[in-house]
């Protein structure tokens, strides 16, 4: 939910003539929005969904079995997927039963189940600096935003002050290492790459050599997108991984797999088959800029406990943040938000 | 993909079909596990709604608890419904404007508009012989235009020049006047990725479509897409009134829940889907063939069709005749493994087929795998036709010679042709007896006579009736689906009643583990 200003300073920045975006993102926005904001701002639209949703429901009645199928109702349409929405609106039945309760209550009661399942898994990214290059191997479908979300990490850590090196194995998709190659270049970030339908295990290979001989702190490989449950692509997923190992013994060091946020329940599965494959060390989620979404991120942390590093609320290359669970649990139960969804609802 | 769907609900009605006589309430309990199914798929919840109350209500009418097979009726009402939700008639592309006509693709980021848009034209240039002008209006995403390039190289598609900094209406303008000039029949517009809510960019649609006022707006929507699907195809609907939708990723192992959304939702019907990466992975959206995929019956209309592509009809009807007789050589199971590789692999047609869902399992633990068919190919291969011809003469040293012609051990090479000849057995079972043979009743059955490789009518004939209201576990009119020779050695596939001596028939190397 960027506004139109903005629009116009990712669109120059993007068919200006490269330069520092880190400066440049500065300029662009004088007053930085807060990273509570841009989550509200991103995720509203569905807390605004499950609010109003609660309200109808709670203002009205009594608590009874009508009601609290209702409510899983509300929950599974934010994405929760069924046996999180069951017991959720199994805790708001337990000993409120045939009681009337209230909407606050409710969403009260959603952002603690939220929040309770959602703090363990998070965990900031953590860089191992006696790792040199640090090596991040990012996994994911196709279109789930594993280049974007690259150059993103790349961007916070350049301006961190690390030397950061891209490495474009995305050698199926037709100018995939060219979009990388354009992101390098505004970033400053060299970037290692090879002709399309190249073999990307062997670039990783080069790329790990490399980033070892220009002395990068951190590598970030990008991978092609690939279905979970195409064999031969994740046989393909494996063999990089293998031949990481073979450039250096302990690589990848992070395995980040990156999940669009429109995806519903098959995110489940998406996480499942990489976890087998490339042994999955994080999550990112991007594209949580839409509407109702953002719900399967608790049944993914009750079944798998990953830590959840970022969450992807923009285009910009600073939209990106780390994940918190009180705020991701609280603006999706719509607390704190409550004058702005009023606002709208109104 | 549907699989999973698939599986949830087979399992549902098995339990429905077992019974004699069913309750209402038992028809009730199988709808709320059908909710719940459809929920877990990510079908939208209002959807199911509808979709679980209309079940409800025609099974209701149809007096299904009075009816002689209950359970197979409530499956027919869901089956209907489901196609209904569908949408019932297939919808191609629509052509039918003055030239050029413009084609705009719209969707999210990340859904594969523009490797949709490639596929597109390669099948309006291919199959429709018209000369297609592919434009990237995506000025957002780095390196786009040029992917739009790249891929409008490899099908063979013109695609507009690039002028650097040209904002995506203009682009739009210069395409359609282009397009004009040069005499093109089609003009494909491929949009940058844009969320719903966002305001300007929903706008700069909006602008494009006037400019360059689309025949079609096709709607391009990850087939994985959970409950948002909805919200996201009404926005853009009211925005840009769409006319269709193309699914992508359909090869993933999702649950179809935004396909059965979609056109519930929009009313706009499904036109195409993206079933691959290959550029030619793009089929046309059959409603039916989709109920049938989802109730667990198999896509067995795709895989005649599929088999009738792939298949050398002759050598079909070579084989087909062969076998009639009674006859199975090393030549004919080598020419069975090599058309396995072509129609898809095992794991291809093993989708495809009605009933699997539930053995999948069971293969797992076989351990088959494609690898397996080419290792023994390669051991036959390594034969002399004669040899091929004859097994009988291969004696110690012959097979030392094929195991060392082909990278296997002897031991492997006896595993083939100990399946080998369980295999002919098989055959001659089924082929050899006097006109009653298995296969021929098979044949028969399906309305095409003698066991000669049908004509492209018959396959017509057999698609629709296939198509059309074939009853779940009709498990003997697979191998009669025309590659004979492609199929016939599993003529009754466990699970589907019958011997189930297809995987010990077909499984040397995965047994004795």
């Amino acid at each position: 939910m960027s506004e139109a200003e903005e629009k116009k300073g990712l669109f120059a920045r993007l068919f200006g003539r490269g330069g520092t975006p880190a400066a440049e993102a500065g300029a662009d926005r004088p007053k930085k929005r807060s990273w509570w904001e841009r989550l509200t701002g991103g995720l509203s639209r569905s807390s605004q969904a499950i609010v109003q949703g609660i309200s109808d429901l709670f203002s009205k009645r009594k608590l009874d079995a009508l009601t609290l199928e209702e409510l899983e109702d509300v929950l599974i349409r934010a994405d929760l997927g069924v046996a999180a929405a069951q017991r959720i609106a199994g805790k708001v039945g337990a000993a409120r039963y045939e009681k009337t309760i209230g909407p606050d209550e409710v969403r009260a009661i959603l952002a603690e189940e939220v929040e309770s399942v959602l703090e363990p898994v998070a965990r900031p990214f953590e860089i191992d600096e006696t790792k040199k290059p640090f090596i991040v191997l990012v996994v994911g479908v196709n279109g789930s935003g594993k280049t974007t979300t690259i150059a993103k990490l790349a961007a916070k850590w350049t301006g961190e002050g690390k030397k950061v090196m891209l490495a474009a194995g995305d050698t199926f998709r037709a100018a995939a290492v060219e979009q990388l190659r354009i992101w390098g270049e505004r970033l400053n970030s060299p970037v290692c790459y090879a002709p399309e339908g190249a073999d990307a295990a062997g670039l990783a290979f080069d790329a790990i050599k490399s980033a070892r001989e220009r002395g990068s702190d951190i590598l970030l490989m990008d991978t092609a997108g690939r279905l979970q449950n195409r064999t031969e692509l994740m046989a393909e997923l494996a063999k990089i991984v293998r031949v990481m190992k073979k450039a250096e013994p302990d690589a990848p060091h992070a395995v980040l797999l990156v999940l669009d946020a429109t995806v519903g329940q098959n995110a489940i599965a998406q996480v499942d088959a990489f976890e087998r494959t490339a042994g999955v060390t994080g999550l990112v989620m991007t594209k949580l800029d839409g509407t109702a979404r953002g719900g399967i991120l608790v049944a993914i942390a009750e079944k798998y406990g990953l830590p959840i590093h970022f969450i992807g609320v923009g285009e910009g290359s600073d939209d990106l943040e780390p994940f918190t669970a009180r705020d991701f649990a609280r603006a999706i139960a719509g607390l704190d938000s409550d004058a702005e969804a009023d606002e709208q609802n109104a | 993909m549907f699989e999973g769907l698939s599986d949830k609900l087979s399992g549902i009605f098995d339990k429905l079909t077992r019974r004699g006589a069913l309750s209402e309430a038992d028809v009730a309990e199988a709808l709320r596990e059908v909710r719940r199914a459809l929920l877990e798929a990510d079908v939208a919840l209002d959807v199911v709604r509808t979709f679980t109350d209309s079940v409800q209500a025609k099974a209701v009418g149809a007096n299904v608890v009075k009816s002689v097979s209950p359970g197979q009726m409530v499956v027919k009402i869901v089956n209907d419904v489901l196609v209904e939700t569908l949408g019932s008639t297939a919808q191609p592309i629509d052509l039918d404007a003055a030239p050029p006509v413009a084609i705009m693709l719209v969707g999210l980021q990340g859904a594969g508009k523009t490797t949709t848009a490639a596929k597109i034209a390669k099948r309006l240039k291919e199959r429709h012989g018209k000369r297609v002008l592919m434009a990237s209006l995506d000025v957002k995403r780095p390196a786009a235009q040029e992917q739009l390039a790249i891929l409008g190289r490899q099908v063979e598609v013109d695609t507009l020049s690039i002028v650097p900094g040209q904002d995506p209406v203009k682009i739009a303008k210069r395409a359609e006047e282009t397009a004009r000039r040069e005499g093109y029949d089609v003009v494909l517009l491929d949009t940058a990725g844009r969320t719903h809510i966002d305001e300007p960019l929903m706008e700069e649609m909006a602008q494009i479509k006037a400019v360059s006022k689309p025949h079609e707006i096709l709607l391009v929507v990850d087939a994985l897409t959970g409950q948002d699907a909805v919200n996201l195809a009404k926005n853009f609907d009211d925005r840009v009134g769409l006319t269709g939708i193309v699914l992508t990723r359909v090869d993933g192992d999702g649950r179809g829940g935004a396909a059965l959304s979609m056109r519930a939702v929009t009313g706009k019907p499904i036109k195409l889907i993206a079933t691959g990466e290959k550029m030619d992975a793009l089929d046309e959206f059959s409603p039916q063939r989709i109920a049938n995929r989802i109730l667990g019956m198999g896509d067995i209309v795709a895989l005649v069709e599929k088999a009738a592509a792939a298949v050398d009809q002759e050598q079909a009807q070579r084989a087909a005749e062969r076998m009639a007789k009674g006859k199975f050589d090393l030549q004919d199971l080598a020419d069975q493994l090599a058309m396995m590789e072509k129609v898809g692999g095992f794991g291809g047609i093993m989708g495809l087929l009605p009933g699997v869902a539930k053995m999948k399992e069971q293969i797992a633990s076989a351990n088959i795998d494609d690898k397996m068919f080419k290792r023994q190919r390669a051991i036959i291969l390594s034969m002399t036709p004669k040899e091929r011809r004859n097994p009988d003469i291969l004696k110690a040293s012959r097979k030392r010679r094929i195991a060392a012609g082909s990278g296997a051990k002897v031991e492997e090479i006896n595993k083939l042709l100990k399946q080998h000849r369980q295999m002919a057995d098989m055959m001659k079972a089924m082929g050899g007896g006097k006109g009653g043979g298995m296969m021929a009743k098979a044949a028969q059955m399906m309305g095409m006579g003698g066991m000669q490789a049908p004509s492209p009518e018959q396959l017509a004939q057999l698609q629709k009736k296939m198509g059309g209201a074939l009853p779940p576990g009709a498990g003997p009119s697979i191998p009669a689906a025309p590659p004979a020779s492609a199929f016939s050695a599993k003529p009754t596939l466990p699970g589907l009643g019958g011997g189930g001596g297809f995987l010990s028939g077909l499984n040397p190397f995965g047994k004795k583990k």
